[in-house]
């Protein structure tokens, strides 16, 4: 019996391996012509008898049927850890952050907008970001997701299903407001957090997006626009948006009651730790995803993000050594994810070598931007989105504009195919200068953008908790219930 | 009859449980308490924000005494509690005027 099943096994081993082989995707003539030996049509079967042309486009056929296979299937992977990053990466990384009776009102807030994000990308936040419209906002061409489908969009991904690349673009929809919470954390009323996210997308995320990544957006380098932007994988979409509206959020809402003094530490640790290792995972399908294929700017992307997440660590934990004695938990992970913001917009552009030096540069300042810069002046930004999102991702975004090059990803040609400078040590000084514009728009959108949305919300519903519910904590006056029932 | 209360370290928590089941103490309430003595806290750093620590996590055991006893049990404890540091914690001894035993309802000493 025991035999028996070693050999039932040991045939799906290798059954699997040769499915494997199959699937790969650049070896795609190797993966065509086993697959025409598989399921070609009689035709191909009996070669002398079908014409040349007729037997090179069944190939043609294949090959690029073998190509969408294996991008599609690392674009699905993509989706699902981009999906990652939120839940549970980013609701255990702040929910850690937060005290005890408020951590499942601020996993909640998380996860609320992976639902309620959901719902708007399918009934029009997709098409306002990705359909044809004018240089600032999409158009109504994929209201409903109406031709969204099976059929490639070559004018973003020529080799994945539209499905694909709208599920990838839906889970930067979802983490971005969802970065933003961490600003407000502890005392914004969840009504009020939904219908500020609602809203918010609308009028910064939406339009950011379109501008930086739709077809004809103002800022988009490769499909049209007048400033020509690079950002791989949204350094000023998702972080700069994210940071600077999170900003806003804590000015406008004002402090926690008791901030600082009576402020508690973070009631766990571990869930950060937890939660920011998830986030480091998840990044790896963030940045290296945005290659939209799963060819070689794709390890790039990889290689640089990993680069930049571990400078990023030394940078924090190293400056934290020097000055306190000792390097925390939470000043590693921090520094992680502060590389990994900053190598956002540029992980599709530069070299690792560079990857080193701009995570480096993003762990030291968000180190100095949340012990020096927030108790100098003071704000309230809870749990950091601000400084780790805000500024990292504005550096990330004009280090882009100075590392990224041609060698890496030759974007910019020029009318005879060939390669042009990219970046300032490229030779292309010029792109700072839209770089510089890039974050001066995404800076103005977000926080007029998320002013506008406050003020809206504070008239219509209001948007903290009263004090006794403060005090009472999130969970119980929001959600009816508590985080922890350990006790009998 | 006596009621010793210990405040003593976590750590001291199973020398001292194991020191008083080996001379036959059959009885004792732990609970986790916080406080401080002479023993000074400490600071704790989380992302760049100081946060003094100066209620320090600490055992209390509680045991009910007969008065010939006493000596032998304090003996005990001061033994497995100590480790000459600052912070090994306190003995306090008070006098109990009446034990009852819910079961049957015993009283005084034969409740214990």
């Amino acid at each position: 019996m025991a035999r028996m099943l070693l050999r039932v096994f040991l045939g799906f081993v290798i059954f699997a391996a040769a499915g494997g082989v199959l699937c790969l995707p650049h070896s795609t003539v190797r993966a065509a012509s086993l697959t025409s030996l598989a399921q070609s049509p009689p035709a191909a079967q009996s070669p002398a008898s079908a014409p040349l042309a007729n037997r090179l486009a069944t190939l043609e056929q294949q090959v690029a049927a073998a190509r969408s296979s294996g991008d599609n299937a690392w674009m699905l992977v993509c989706c699902a850890l981009v999906l990652l990053m939120t839940g549970p990466g980013l609701a255990l990384f702040y929910g850690g952050l937060v005290r005890k009776k408020n951590v499942l009102g601020t996993m909640m807030q998380s996860f609320a907008l992976m639902a309620i994000v959901t719902v708007c990308w399918a009934l029009f936040g997709y098409s306002l970001s990705f359909a044809p419209g004018n240089s600032f906002i999409g158009g109504f061409g994929f209201l409903f997701l109406r031709g969204v489908g099976a059929a490639p969009n070559a004018a973003y991904a020529a080799t994945i299903p539209q499905q694909t690349f709208m599920l990838f673009q839906l889970m930067f929809a979802i983490i971005t407001p969802a970065l933003i919470t961490g600003a407000f954390a502890e005392r914004m009323k969840f009504s009020a957090m939904a219908l500020f996210m609602i809203l918010w997308s609308f009028i910064v995320y939406y339009p950011l997006a379109h501008m930086v990544w739709g077809q004809g957006g103002l800022l988009n380098a490769s499909l049209g626009g007048k400033f020509p932007t690079l950002d791989f994988a949204g350094g000023t979409v998702v972080h700069i948006s994210s940071g600077v509206s999170a900003l806003v959020c804590a000015l406008y809402l004002g402090k926690r009651l008791g901030y600082p003094r009576e402020i508690s530490p973070p009631h766990s640790v571990v869930l950060s730790f937890i939660g920011a290792c998830l986030l480091w995972v998840g990044w790896i399908g963030f940045n290296a995803g945005s290659a939209l294929a799963a060819g070689s700017l794709a390890s790039s992307a990889f290689v640089a993000t990993q680069f930049g997440a571990a400078a990023g660590v030394l940078g924090w934990a190293g400056a934290e050594w020097l000055r306190n004695g000792k390097p925390s938990a939470l000043g590693a992970v921090s520094g992680a994810v502060a590389g990994l913001v900053a190598i956002t917009p540029a992980s599709g552009f530069v070299g690792p070598m560079s990857s080193l030096l701009i995570g480096l540069i993003a762990g030291l300042l968000g180190y100095f931007m949340v012990t020096v810069v927030k108790s100098k002046l003071g704000y309230d930004d809870s749990l950091d989105a601000f400084g780790v999102h805000g500024a990292c991702g504005t550096v990330g975004a004009l280090l882009t504009g100075v590392f990224a090059t041609s060698a890496v990803n030759p974007i910019f040609r020029d009318p005879h195919g060939h390669a042009l400078a990219v970046g300032l040590l490229d030779g292309n000084a010029g792109q700072l200068l839209n770089q510089f514009i890039a974050v001066a728009i995404s800076w103005t959108l977000a926080i007029v953008g998320s002013l506008v949305v406050l003020k809206i919300v504070d008239a219509l519903i209001g948007l903290r908790v009263t004090a006794e519910h403060e005090i009472q904590g999130l969970d119980l006056s929001q959600h009816g219930e508590e985080g922890y029932n350990l006790e009998v | 009859m006596t009621k010793l209360e210990a405040i003593i370290r976590p750590s001291s928590l199973d020398p001292v449980k194991d020191a008083l089941r080996e001379i036959g103490v059959e009885g004792m309430t732990v609970s986790e308490v916080r406080g401080h003595g002479r023993q000074k806290g400490h600071t704790e750093v989380y992302r760049g924000r100081e946060y003094s620590v100066d209620l320090l996590p600490k055992i209390k055991i509680e045991m009910v005494l007969a008065d010939s006893r006493v000596e032998e049990v304090v003996e005990t404890v001061l033994k497995a509690a100590r480790t000459g540091q600052i912070g090994d914690g306190k003995i306090f001894l008070s006098r109990i005027d009446d034990a009852i035993r819910i079961r049957n309802e015993e009283r005084g000493e034969a409740a214990l």
